[in-house]
């Protein structure tokens, strides 16, 4: 590594701004207070300047190169999408500011849930949850509440496909409920004969993310809700890969109940490391009471709390305000949740429109499956014989050569590529899951074929190439078990 | 290959079992190591507490994944294999033999009867590749 820590930057006594005098009498801090065993770095403006700049010139981003992680729809992020949100109006806004003085805000909201109700086909929507795995806990907790409301309090158990996403059984845990996993079938969709099984009155529900960690479209998604209906269960749809069916299907039509979206996957707002992320969630009717709260409602009367002196000169008395939900889960966030990231996806929404968001699931979706049949001649591909939707799953592995998936993907780094989400999901033996996203050109996922191809060559010509790279990063390969094993969580303890 | 010892008794989540005396001896397969790769943290019961059969009773974490270990047979925890916390790696060395995980007071020895046999656990083992 060729960049020293901030520590290691800097001498005794230099300082990154001069601070001015006081201008109020000094008042020593009470004893017992004064700390001075911090060891806080000292180092010039210029320093750290460089410093942090530099360091940001090694990170990889997808303003920087391709990045197919799998599941996380790593897709370019529109620069209008900053541009709106650094608004003084939104930008400026304080949390606690008075409902009538918020109103282009409440405005927004109100209409980022209408649309999330319309992409998803649900009749109540609630932008509290911060990101996609708080979204799972809010929607389990309202399945829960829903059971309870009916006085039905046996069912314990949600179902889960072993093709889900790995944070529903965390999701189901921290709900208080028991998880039973479902096997997939021969063609990767939910085993039916299994599910079948799994239906009794103990059932709360069943998480589905449709579609699976193996971008496949489960082909018995009809008799998979009717089945979990009919034994008194609600259906959870885990949204995160919506990006595969903007404008083409509903979950809310296909009889899902509760669905969170990923704004920072499928609506194009920064994450990984860029985020904060926003988890979205959507009911249909029966559980719209539920929804964690404040919500926005309008009301075209005006402000329902003030007896309004006069109308306004043009007339308009719609007013939006905050309400909770008659039986709430309650609130799962402070204030309104992510505002800025509300702001993104609207701007995202908006600038795309029904046709666009349309378009953006069908590229999505046809440059995955122009990878999966380059990348299908150079490595194993579980499910070949499918159309695949958003991203796909190959095997890393190579006849005659020993290297692995971990080793593929080290190897990628070097052609500047960011390695696709491996060893997930786990029922796909040394798993490579690869996420193009529409927003990539021909041109690239061409890049990325020829660097497979390569890497399948050198596999079997020049295993050791593989399992030494990355070779051209600022560190080569880590000692990911000692990492592990021997935790170092302060630089300070390297020191010592 | 795969080491399939003789003897023991197997579970589909790739667990072996041991009786010893009135007690079961139970660990994670060679199988289940190589296939998690080196493992990096290892979450036992603690002694005392009750499982039934085939429940999670602890949690085998690698750099490539995390997994639960299922009870071969319903009973009560009499004693854990402390060793494994500091040093998980035991059980990539030795997985039947100082890797094992928890010794088992079984509600019901017969349990035993319904797992699997180690000429059948070694077909299921090749048949997974």
């Amino acid at each position: 590594m060729t960049e020293p820590v901030i520590y290691d930057i800097g001498r005794p006594g230099l300082c990154a701004m001069p601070f001015p005098a006081p201008d109020v009498p000094r008042a020593p801090l009470p004893d017992g207070m004064v700390r001075d065993e911090l060891r806080l770095p000292e180092a010039s403006q210029l320093d750290v300047v460089r410093h942090f700049t530099r360091l940001s010139a090694l990170n990889h981003s997808i303003d920087k190169g391709f990045y197919p992680l799998g599941s996380c729809t790593m897709k370019y992020n529109p620069r209008i999408n900053e541009d709106m949100a650094r608004l003084a109006g939104f930008a400026g806004t304080h949390p606690m500011q008075d409902e009538e003085v918020a109103q282009g805000n409440l405005h927004l909201m109100f209409t980022l849930q209408e649309w999330l109700k319309e992409i998803g086909g649900f009749a109540g929507a609630s932008l509290q949850p911060a990101a996609g795995a708080h979204g799972e806990f809010a929607g389990i907790l309202m399945v829960r509440a829903y059971h309870l409301d009916r006085g039905d309090t046996q069912r314990r158990k949600i179902l889960i496909p072993d093709s889900a996403h790995g944070t529903n059984p965390a999701s189901t845990a921290m709900s208080g409920y028991s998880v039973v996993e479902i096997p997939s079938d021969s063609r990767g969709n939910v085993d039916l004969a299994a599910l079948r099984a799994a239906c009794d009155d103990h059932v709360a529900g069943l998480m589905l993310t449709n579609p699976n960690t193996l971008g496949l479209f489960d082909e018995h998604v009809q008799e998979v809700v009717d089945l979990v209906h009919g034994c008194g269960g609600l259906v959870y749809g885990d949204g995160a890969n919506m990006n595969a069916l903007l404008g083409i299907a509903r979950p809310g039509d296909l009889g899902f109940d509760i669905l969170h979206y990923n704004l920072h996957k499928t609506f194009g707002t920064p994450h990984g490391g860029g985020g904060p992320g926003s988890g979205p969630v959507a009911v249909c009717e029966r559980l719209a009471h539920f929804l964690p709260g404040p919500i926005v409602e309008r009301v075209d009367e005006g402000n329902p709390s003030l007896v309004r002196r006069e109308p306004p000169e043009d007339g308009d008395l719609t007013y939006y305000h905050l309400v909770m939900p008659p039986k709430s889960i309650g609130r799962v966030k402070v204030f309104h949740g992510h505002m800025g990231i509300f702001v993104r996806a609207y701007a995202y929404i908006r600038m795309h429109g029904p046709d666009g968001l349309r378009r953006v699931a069908e590229h999505a979706v046809l440059n995955a499956n122009y990878l999966q049949a380059r990348v299908g001649q150079w490595f194993p591909i579980p499910q070949r014989d499918r159309i695949c939707m958003h991203e796909f799953v190959a095997e890393g592995t190579v006849p005659g050569s020993d290297v692995r998936a971990l080793d593929i993907s080290k190897r990628l780094m070097d052609f500047g590529i960011h390695p696709p989400t491996n060893y997930f999901p786990l029922i796909v033996h040394e798993a490579l899951m690869i996420e193009p996203t529409e927003t990539e050109s021909k041109a690239t996922l061409d890049t990325f074929a020829a660097a497979m191809a390569q890497i399948a060559r050198e596999a079997v010509e020049q295993p050791e190439l593989l399992h030494q790279a990355p070779h051209t990063t600022p560190v080569s390969r880590m000692d990911e078990v000692k990492a592990a094993r021997e935790l170092v969580l302060s630089y300070w303890n390297v020191k010592q | 290959m795969m080491n399939v010892p003789l003897g023991l008794f197997y579970t589909e989540h790739d667990e072996w079992a041991q009786r010893v005396g009135q007690e079961v001896v139970t660990g994670i397969t060679d199988y289940a190591q190589d296939q998690l790769s080196d493992i990096v943290y290892v979450e036992l019961p603690e002694v005392g507490d009750h499982y039934a059969a085939g429940e999670p009773y602890g949690v085998v974490e690698s750099v490539k994944a995390a997994s639960d270990v299922f009870m071969p047979v319903g009973g009560e925890i009499v004693a854990v294999n402390e060793e494994l916390e500091s040093a998980p790696e035991i059980i990539n060395q030795d997985p039947f033999g100082k890797g094992w995980m928890v010794r088992i007071q079984p509600d019901d020895q017969s349990e035993l009867g319904s797992l699997l046999d180690a000429a059948t656990y070694q077909a299921r083992v090749e048949a997974k590749g």
